[in-house]
């Protein structure tokens, strides 16, 4: 009896190191919270840094211009999320269709180059964008040379469509990726419930719409709760790389907004004080749509 | 006649309706579509690297190689900052990728044995951190606290204790028949041999994929370089790739220097451009990956799959 307790406690001993760098990495930063209620600056440290208490909270809103400014970043960060939710379904749809193909080499080969750039950073997609995108790159090129355009178009510049283009590129990232889950989905339908389909007469067509698509729905619902629990969070890496003096009104959603306000303009504690209300706002919704599809499906997902 | 006939009309039947026809010519176009769309930067940004620079910088490389030559890559592997950077790159991710496979397997096992003291409590907190963070400010000034930022080990420390990973390889470890590791126990193997000896072999395919994982990370890591490190002599790959895109001031001027060594070859075709070095560094920094995915893509497909599962 003795001797198991002892072993336990060695035991433990062996995982406490890496304890100790999960309260350090994760759960000692929470601490920098505290930053938000004073006004701090950096090379000083916080203990001579002034305490404000919610001054910085009032601060985000008290004039017209801040009010707008922020206004701006949410409707951003509502709206790149928004078209992201109201897509959600091409990744579903990629894979219901790509398994209608029968040639397996062409599927296996579309499913490889397609899940390829989901492995590539942002920092390279923004390469990619700006040889393929720029007043030389080839799609300027092909365009001036059939005549369509006769000169250059700032594809990257233009802060046109920018909510657009950026859910266009996080699909050209992701969608192949996404869809790798909905295929597992699929191939674990029941085949004697497609046969049987055939049998009564059913084209390919009633087929995804009378069986494949309710059989994979319940898969669609997870990611889409998911997805709307971390509606708040875009992170920062893909809006930080497209992001330039032409297009910076549009792009930056909340977290490249806190990253720029902090880095850019020296703001630690008014950043860290918008930082600590997406992560409360982040955690109720997280638990908000947890509760959801506890009732909905049954289980939650944390 | 009849005789004739019969099996076309036989083999149209076989073919079904005509929804089902139009569909497949549709789906094969889309797909087609879909897969030249993902392949087909990668292969521009290539064939104008070993192109004729100065047809490339005006961008009449379109579709097929021009005036091959490979003088791009040997102007860029001659860029000290982009070899100090190239060598930071590689060494987190072996380093990052060793100490997270070794963590997340040792944390996998201790986790799932039921003898350690509070040992719910203790993965519950680890497991608790997937669904928060601090964010990254207060991340930024701890880091600065504590004496982290700008050192090598900000890219390495904070990544070790992966949750994700360790919940994959808890699970993977608890499908072990627990005879395997009694019969070990009774020959009078403690833990930490029983680990080495009976549980690392076995979970091997699973660790195969948290090191693919944890590797394809590192590599593409940009964020951390970003926020912690000021050091140029830190910089990564991924890092130094933005300077380039970003700052052309910083690309004319290696532009100078590198062109002035092309340039005793005096041509026109070979010497260093914007366009060039962005292009060749570009695919330098990609070249890694498009290498190992092929290869490995059933360990990446596996890795999802397992997560989906639990997650």
């Amino acid at each position: 009896m003795n001797k198991k307790k002892l072993r336990g406690y060695r035991e433990f001993l062996y995982v406490l190191p890496f304890i100790i760098l999960v309260l350090i990495f994760a759960y000692y930063p929470l601490y920098g919270w505290t930053y938000a209620f004073y006004d701090y600056k950096p090379p000083k440290p916080l203990s001579e840094s002034l305490f404000v208490g919610f001054k910085w909270f009032h601060y985000m809103v008290d004039n017209e211009i801040k009010r707008k400014q922020l206004f701006q970043v949410l409707l951003n960060t509502f709206a790149v999320s928004g078209l992201s939710m109201l897509f959600s379904w091409f990744p579903m749809m990629f894979a219901v269709f790509l398994n209608e193909i029968k040639c397996e080499p062409y599927k296996k080969f579309v499913q490889t180059v397609t899940t390829l750039p989901n492995f590539i950073s942002w920092v390279l997609v923004y390469s990619i964008a700006f040889c393929v995108f720029n007043s030389t790159g080839v799609v300027n090129s092909l365009l001036t040379d059939w005549g369509v355009i006769d000169k250059p178009v700032m594809f990257l510049q233009s802060s046109k469509h920018i909510w657009f283009k950026m859910w266009l590129w996080l699909t050209w990232k992701n969608a192949g990726w996404a869809a790798i889950m909905y295929i597992a989905a699929i191939t674990g339908i029941d085949e004697e419930l497609i046969d049987a389909a055939k049998v009564d007469g059913a084209n390919r067509w009633k087929t995804i719409w009378h069986i494949t698509i309710p059989s994979i729905l319940p898969t669609y619902l997870v990611l889409l709760f998911l997805n709307m629990a971390n509606f708040l969070s875009n992170g920062m890496e893909q809006f930080f790389v497209f992001q330039n003096s032409f297009n910076k009104d549009y792009i930056q959603v909340l977290d490249l907004y806190v990253y720029n306000l902090a880095m850019g303009g020296g703001g630690y504690s008014l950043a860290t004080a918008i930082g600590v209300l997406k992560s409360l706002v982040s955690i109720v919704l997280l638990c908000v749509m947890n509760g959801i599809s506890k009732l909905t499906r049954g289980e939650g997902f944390i | 006649m009849a005789a004739s006939v019969t099996p076309a009309q036989k083999k149209k039947r076989k073919k079904q309706d005509p929804v089902d026809v139009v569909m497949s010519v549709v789906t094969y176009i889309v797909y087609s579509f879909f897969a030249f769309v993902c392949v087909y930067p990668f292969y521009y940004i290539f064939i104008n690297t070993i192109s004729s620079n100065d047809l490339s910088a005006r961008g009449k490389v379109t579709f097929w190689p021009m005036e091959i030559h490979f003088t791009n890559y040997v102007n860029v592997s001659h860029i000290p900052s982009l070899l100090d950077a190239f060598r930071i790159s590689l060494a987190r991710t072996v380093i990052g990728t060793l100490l997270t496979v070794a963590a997340s397997a040792f944390l996998g096992y201790m986790f799932s044995r039921e003898t350690m003291w509070k040992r719910k409590f203790w993965y519950r907190l680890v497991v608790a951190t997937m669904y928060f963070n601090a964010g990254i400010i207060p991340f930024f000034i701890t880091m600065k606290n504590i004496g982290l930022y700008n050192t090598f080990w900000v890219y390495i420390l904070p990544t070790v204790v992966a949750p994700f990973y360790i919940v994959l390889c808890k699970t993977f470890v608890e499908s072990v028949p627990k005879e395997l590791t009694d019969a070990a126990e009774l020959d009078g193997a403690g833990t930490l041999r029983t680990f080495t000896s009976v549980i690392i072999p076995v979970i091997k395919p699973i660790l195969a994929t948290v090191a693919i994982f944890s590797a394809v990370g590192q590599w593409n890591s940009f964020q951390d370089t970003l926020l912690l490190v000021s050091d140029p002599k830190l910089s990564t790959l991924q890092f130094t790739l933005y300077q380039y895109i970003n700052q052309a001031s910083s690309l004319k001027a290696l532009v100078n220097s590198t062109g002035n060594a092309a340039s005793l070859a005096a041509s026109l075709a070979h010497a260093a451009t914007a366009t060039s070095i962005r292009m060749t560094v570009t695919i330098v920094v990609v070249a890694p990956i498009l290498l190992v995915y092929p290869i490995f893509q059933r360990y990446f497909v596996k890795g999802i799959m397992i997560g989906a599962v639990k997650g």
